[in-house]
């Protein structure tokens, strides 16, 4: 049944597009800010970082990016245990008064993969202070439930390693997680290209969220319109339903009547 | 007034004794509505940065949004 408009909601929070985008690594806030208006995001992950005393006049985020208009998501990237990833989403709460926050605890610097244990122990505390965490995990459709019984209001499986642009690695566990979760699933971390987020979608998501593979292309704001197509089409192919696939050939004219 | 030692975004700073957290932030160029701070491991309410004042020792971290994934 087609219906539109098509929305998803997180934590009471409802959303018309399901592109969540990072705001790193860009050229410049100019930049950064006309690639987000591509894109049609209304999430935006940011990070928390120590201020530069020696100059306080170098431009904001906040500056280009109006925390009144985008939904900030602040997140805890860089934190390697439950306690820095709590301490930092405190300082966030009260930066922004933001309850709803992007958990992520990182196992190690080279794989960037999320250390499940310290993230499941992060997810409870936070949860019981009031906080909205939308977490960072691996593909595991075991560990994905066992964050939503802790307080995740999402789960967000990696696709591949931050970073990469290798693409949706295993579409069978991210399938797993989606049919199991009660709670919002997002790709977080490895979609490269416009059909990787397409693929994500295909499988059921409710969003993907990505940072470099926009950030890094030649031309950022086309990419990041690719995006937005992308998850449109995705997002559409899944409710559309689609064929069964056959192992021959199904000829698409009719037979009868051939000269 | 004599100065006290406070530890600032990790750097040791000496500052003037009797000032607020609020005067601080404020000498430093920087907009208390746009960061958060934390003193000795404690969140500061913003409401409350007029109000606290800072004693020798104290360790505060001053931080803000910047882009991230």
């Amino acid at each position: 049944m087609t219906s539109f408009p098509d929305t998803w909601t997180v934590a009471g929070r409802t959303f018309t597009s399901r592109l969540i985008v990072g705001t790193g690594k860009y050229k410049d806030f100019a930049q950064n800010a006309a690639a987000l208006e591509a894109s049609g995001a209304e999430i935006i992950t940011v990070a928390v970082r120590r201020v530069n005393v020696s100059d306080p006049t170098a431009p904001m985020l906040t500056d280009f990016i109006d925390p009144k208009k985008y939904t900030y998501l602040p997140n805890t990237a860089g934190c390697f245990d439950a306690d820095s990833a709590i301490r930092t989403l405190r300082l966030a709460r009260e930066a922004g008064g933001w309850d709803l926050v992007k958990l992520e605890v990182l196992g190690e610097a080279k794989t960037l993969y999320p250390d499940m244990r310290e993230t499941l122990k992060a997810t409870e505390v936070l949860a019981k202070e009031g906080f909205l965490p939308m977490v960072y995990c691996v593909d595991d459709p075991i560990a994905a439930k066992q964050l939503e019984d802790a307080g995740a209001v999402a789960v967000m499986p990696l696709g591949a390693p931050i970073g990469s642009g290798l693409g949706i690695q295993n579409r069978v566990t991210i399938r797993l997680i989606v049919e199991g979760a009660k709670v919002p699933v997002l790709v977080d971390a490895g979609v490269g290209t416009a059909s990787d987020a397409a693929v994500a979608m295909e499988l059921g998501c409710d969003g993907v969220l990505m940072n470099t593979a926009i950030a890094e292309a030649k031309d950022p704001i086309r990419m990041a319109r690719a995006m937005k197509l992308a998850v449109q089409a995705g997002r559409d192919a899944y409710c559309a339903g689609r064929m069964a696939t056959r192992k021959y050939a199904d000829p698409s004219s009719p037979l009868a009547g051939l000269i | 007034m004599s100065d006290i030692a406070i530890t600032l975004n990790g750097e040791p700073r000496r500052v003037a004794a009797g000032q607020s957290i609020a005067d601080l932030v404020t000498s430093l160029g920087l907009k208390p509505e746009k960061v958060a701070v934390e003193r000795n491991r404690e969140i500061v309410p913003r409401s409350t940065l007029a109000a606290v004042l800072l004693a020798d020792g104290d360790e505060l971290e001053i931080v803000h949004f910047v882009g991230g994934g």
